[in-house]
């Protein structure tokens, strides 16, 4: 068993960045188990061989997205939604030619909540975008988190974890105890399945960057080797934002703080 | 200090209000049905109300509106109701409610409504 959970670990790690210590090995037990019948192996081992043989195929992405944490909410932390509205969005307008659209890329974007936040603040500041037109691109390495963001739909729970009532009543339609995101705010979005450590390399390149609350996994190597990528595909001048507990320091140089807004930064050449 | 009026006719409801509140440094009273929340507001108006839909005497959209009528600056409007369809919550917000909990609600969903009505960082 001990031998099991070393593979899996490895697994998560070598394939998808992910850090799970042995302390969390409860949560592996706990999120495989129960679907070891549906992948047709009676036990962990018998996961870690079928693994072996198939480290690409469908079952392997079953097992990353079973280990990974998808927790979020609207508005995460404020910041770089205030950021966005009041210095983002005004500098990008002042030297952005006015047909391009503005491309922001949502990158470990869970459940969607981070990119309807985004569309919702993007809504908001129409008057400062002057006709300007943008496109959002959520993605995430877990399958089934992508459906429930590509469907727009959330429980009474999550549209009150942090999306403030007017919001709600502005953009969203009443289910019946579920809410779903009005078309409206879904045109010009796109949600697709990436991972972080194997991006395509015809992406981008993008004016804005959200990429929050995903590195906190990755060892440092792995934040280096995804930061470089990430720079890779945003334009001169453009932003990122990272999550509260997450940092460019030591890891890259492509990307400068934006002074007085922890968390953001701008590409530096 | 920051002052909360909880109001609800129920016990239960009222105890883990002011359990979550008292934690977010609210000193709370409480009311039991519309008209004693109108009265307690009145005599001293706190900084928050925590208002239930359905109370005996009048119900939470009449407290919302006497409030608002008041020339008074009146406290912040939590209404926590389990009307939880956009027609009810509509109602609320145009009685002057500044949000909306939709019970059964957590100590989590309750600090996100304070802060997004800026009582909480
Ligand atoms: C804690 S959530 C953060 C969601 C959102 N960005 C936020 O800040 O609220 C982290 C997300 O990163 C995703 N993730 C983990 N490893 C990834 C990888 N290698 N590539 C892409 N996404 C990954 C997980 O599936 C999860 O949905």
């Amino acid at each position: 068993m001990s031998g099991a959970m070393e593979a899996l670990r490895g697994f998560v790690r070598d394939n998808a960045g992910i850090n799970l210590g042995a302390d969390k090995d409860y949560l592996v037990v706990s999120r495989l188990k129960p679907q070891l019948t549906s992948w047709n192996v009676a036990t962990l081992d018998g996961l870690v061989d079928r693994l072996r043989a198939q480290p690409k195929g469908s079952l392997a992405s079953q097992v990353i997205a079973a280990l990974t944490i998808n927790e979020t909410l609207w508005f995460r932390d404020q910041k770089p939604f205030e950021a966005l509205k009041s210095v983002i969005i005004p500098d990008l307008v002042s030297r952005v030619p006015a047909d391009r659209p503005i491309a922001i890329w949502s990158a470990a974007c869970s459940s969607g909540q981070e990119v309807y936040s985004i569309a919702m603040t993007m809504r908001e500041e129409e008057q400062q975008l002057r006709g300007r037109r943008f496109g959002i691109l959520g993605s995430d390495i877990c399958e089934p988190v992508l459906a429930r963001a590509r469907s727009g739909i959330y429980s009474q729970f999550e549209v009150q974890r942090g999306l403030p009532v007017q919001r709600l009543v502005k953009y969203f339609e009443d289910l019946g105890g579920e809410w779903r995101v009005r078309t409206e705010l879904r045109a010009n979005i796109e949600f697709r399945a990436l991972n972080l450590l194997d991006l395509p390399q015809n992406m981008g390149p993008f004016d804005i960057i959200f990429c929050r609350n995903v590195l906190i996994y990755f060892e440092p190597p792995i934040k280096k080797a995804v930061l470089a990528s990430l720079a890779a595909r945003t334009r001169p001048g453009g932003y990122l934002a990272l999550g509260g507990a997450e940092t460019t320091l030591g890891l890259t140089a492509a990307f400068t703080p934006l002074p007085g807004w922890a968390g953001v930064y701008r590409k530096t050449a | 200090m920051k002052t909360a009026v909880i109001a609800d006719d129920s016990a239960i409801i009222r105890r883990i209000a002011r359990s979550i509140l008292e934690t977010f440094g609210f000193a709370c009273r409480e009311a039991r049905d519309g008209q004693e929340a109108l009265d307690i507001c009145r005599q001293s108006m706190p900084t928050l109300l925590l208002l239930d839909w359905e109370m005996p005497e009048m119900d939470g959209i009449g407290v919302a509106m006497a409030l608002r009528a008041d020339p008074e600056p009146g406290p912040k409007i939590l209404f926590c109701s389990t009307h939880n369809d956009l027609l009810h919550i509509q109602q609320a917000l145009e009685a002057g409610s500044d949000e909306y909990v939709m019970k059964p609600f957590d100590s989590a969903i309750l600090e996100d409504k304070l802060r997004s009505i800026g009582l909480v960082n």
